[in-house]
């Protein structure tokens, strides 16, 4: 199979994911977008492993997984707490940092 | 001896620190300190004359160097005294005169409530200077000159409550400024052409390098010119002299008799090789002595106060000591000899209507005196003998100082010299018609008193023998001192190893020159008595000719300096304003304005939607790696 079909895929799991970003307001699906981003970068990086027959892809994407769980922790934790305070997920309400 | 030098500053220096500060408990006592301080100076300078006196003419000078007070890279400024016969002359002068006013002035302030602070004053000003006549090098001599006009802008208006005084004080002190600015260029000047300011380094070098740097040395010596204008009252700076009459009578006294007047004609004998050397600067200082002197006289004819007819007099008599040190060597002498005598004579005139107005309830306006003699003896026959020896009566000292100037001023030789002597006995006829106006109008004719503000009559009388024993000495000053310095010619030999002298070769007579003054003076009398003595005075002064309303103005100098220099100074202002309002400010608002403005716009982006800087960051990015790929594929 054409390697570069992966790499087609990751781009393509990139747009929707960065789209799903710029146009959702539900934080909640940003953040499922942003995990797709993350996700596709991945792909990208196991397939050019692959392509270059060495495991530092690889080894980058663990890496990524880590600190794709991390942010989970995080960003879903904010979440949750600007749920409670506004009883709302829109990102858009969360504006009280604008001057 | 060296060590003298020193005290005969510090002791006044030190009555003044005492007074000054010494506050309420010293208020009984310290117009004794005051006065003990004068004299202790004076007695130092007796001691230090009667030195002088026991050595060889050329070894008279006594130097002490104190300590350096200003040591930069070659920028050297010492303390150091000089004493030659021509600071001995002065030094002898302020203290004499100086410790006289300290006395009368104990009787003449009984009974202001600040006299204790007066004398602190008094004694500030005869050690500012006495600082200056026996610096040895002009950057303390400047000091001196500004403890000067210092200490007279506190003593003009010692009575700051009247606005007029607090007014004078500051006319007074801003005009000297004007001056100050002269001396200090002057320094500069020096400074940058002969690498020092020391009277011993400049002098000489003043005189090897005339030829070769003219130009410097003529313009050290307008500087200095502009300086002596100032602090010698000289037209154009003159306009504060008349004003400075505010303060109190002893304080006119001093000014006019024993100190700074007398600092510009010091500073231009002192400076004497300079002006050698610019012969340009040296007829600018005659044409503003010969100026000056006809200025005074005319506008103290026209005056009815009588200190300010006795200031005109100061001003007409500085010109033409002031013309005598422009004459060079054959003037210098003479200059300072006429300094002294009128020393002598106008503190006599001072004190004595400070003793007048003492009786009159301080009025001052001669209209209303007349008839005084018989009231006050004493006064009248010592303010009589000022009288004669200030206009040249024949064997009183005014007759020997004034006579040698107006011969050596048609020594000068040439059409100048004539200008010159005929200015000189030109201001001796008008000497004499204004003195004796000023006699006539207070001690002759009918009474014309009138009661004051508050209606009490006033009472003349004899003042308190504090104030008529200092006022018979310095009658006696005027008397004998010329007849003393005139006699084996003295005085020249005295000051000839400083000054230098030369007899110039007059085209007249020394003979004719005395019978010429004898002659304007009788003119000058008999006019004087035709007007005021033959007639009465009327005691609303009468509205005068066209010459007579400017002279009353001072001769429109305030008018001239308030068109000219404030209205001028309010245009520029006004000017300069505007610029700053519209320029200025145009430029700083505008910039304020579009940065604001700006800001405002970029505002904007900051919508607070977590989407939009998400956008933002993309196309950011997006832009990154498009540049970079492009800077690759190049």
């Amino acid at each position: 199979m054409n390697p570069a079909n992966y790499l087609y895929l990751s781009a393509l799991l990139f747009t929707i994911g960065a789209a799903g970003v710029l146009i959702r307001r539900n934080a909640i699906v940003v953040f499922m977008c942003v995990e797709l981003m993350l996700n596709a970068c991945n792909l990208a990086f196991v397939t050019f492993s692959r392509l270059h027959g060495n495991l530092d892809g690889q080894v980058i994407a663990f890496f990524t997984m880590v600190v794709a769980a991390a942010e989970v922790v995080v960003g879903l934790a904010i979440i949750v707490s600007i749920f409670r305070s506004r009883h709302s997920a829109s990102v858009d309400d969360a504006n009280l940092m604008k001057l | 001896m060296e060590t003298l030098i020193g005290l005969l500053v510090a002791a006044p220096l030190l009555g003044a620190g005492v007074l000054l500060t010494g506050g309420k408990r010293l208020d009984r006592v310290g117009h004794w300190i005051g006065t003990l301080l004068a004299l202790l100076s004076f007695v130092f300078g007796v001691v230090l004359f009667a030195d002088m006196l026991g050595k060889d003419a050329d070894a008279r000078t006594l130097t002490s160097h104190l300590f350096t007070w200003v040591p930069v890279g070659g920028f050297q400024a010492d303390v150091g005294f000089q004493l030659d016969q021509l600071s001995m002359t002065f030094v002898l002068l302020i203290t004499g005169v100086g410790t006289l006013i300290h006395i009368y002035s104990i009787g003449y302030m009984a009974h202001d409530e600040r006299r204790r602070r007066f004398f602190g004053y008094l004694n500030l000003f005869l050690a500012a200077m006495l600082l200056l006549v026996v610096a040895d090098n002009y950057f303390l001599l400047y000091a001196g000159w500004e403890g000067v006009g210092l200490a007279s802008y506190l003593l003009i208006g010692f009575w700051q409550h009247k606005p007029s005084a607090a007014t004078a004080a500051k006319k007074a002190f801003i005009v000297n400024r004007v001056g100050d600015i002269g001396l200090s260029v002057a320094i500069m000047l020096m400074f940058t052409t002969f690498g020092s300011f020391a009277f011993n380094q400049v002098l000489p070098q003043a005189q090897q390098a005339s030829t070769t740097q003219h130009a410097t040395i003529t313009g050290i010596g307008f500087m200095l010119l502009l300086a002596a204008c100032g602090k010698s009252a000289q037209v154009p700076l003159q306009s504060w002299l008349g004003d400075a009459m505010e303060g109190p009578t002893p304080v006119s006294a001093l000014i006019h008799a024993a100190t700074m007047v007398t600092a510009g004609v010091y500073l231009i004998t002192r400076s004497g090789a300079i002006f050698n050397a610019a012969p340009d600067a040296q007829t600018a200082v005659v044409t503003v002595g010969a100026v000056t002197l006809l200025f005074g006289a005319i506008v103290g004819c026209a005056k009815d106060d009588i200190k300010k007819a006795l200031a005109g007099s100061t001003m007409s008599q500085i010109g033409y000591m002031i013309m005598a040190a422009g004459l060079g060597p054959i003037g210098y002498v003479f200059a300072i000899m006429h300094l002294v005598t009128h020393g002598f004579f106008k503190a006599g005139l001072f004190l004595g209507a400070g003793s007048v107005m003492h009786g009159m309830n301080d009025e001052v306006d001669m209209r209303r005196y007349g008839g005084l003699r018989k009231y006050m003896p004493i006064t009248f026959v010592t303010f009589g003998l000022g009288y004669l020896a200030i206009i040249g009566f024949p064997g009183l000292s005014g007759f020997f100082s004034k006579d040698k100037i107006i011969e050596a001023a048609f020594a000068k030789g040439g059409t100048e010299g004539w200008i010159l002597g005929g200015a000189g006995l030109l201001g001796a006829a008008i000497t004499a018609f204004y003195m004796t106006r000023v006699m006539l109008m207070t001690f002759f004719g009918e009474k014309r008193w009138v009661p004051d503000a508050e209606g009490h009559e006033p009472h003349p009388h004899e003042s308190p023998s504090s104030m008529t024993i200092p006022m018979i000495i310095l009658a006696f000053g005027s008397v004998f001192a010329g007849a003393f310095f005139s006699l084996n010619s003295r005085f020249v030999h005295w000051l000839e190893p400083v000054t230098g002298h030369s007899e110039g070769d007059s085209p007249v007579s020394a003979g004719t020159v005395t019978a010429a003054t004898m002659a304007v003076l009788v003119v000058g009398v008999g006019i004087a008595w035709l007007m005021y003595g033959r007639r009465p005075v009327p005691s609303l002064a009468p509205r005068g000719s066209l010459l007579t309303r400017a002279a009353r103005r001072d001769l429109l100098q305030d008018d001239f300096n308030h068109v000219v220099l404030v209205r001028g100074g309010e245009h520029l202002t006004r000017s300069l304003v505007y610029l700053d309002h519209s320029l200025v400010d145009g430029v700083v608002n505008g910039t304020a304005a579009s940065v604001g403005g700006l800001s405002g716009r970029l505002r904007r982006l900051q919508n607070g939607y977590v989407r939009s800087y998400a956008v933002s960051m993309l196309g950011g990015t997006a832009v990154l790696v498009a540049a970079t790929l492009l800077m690759r594929a190049v």
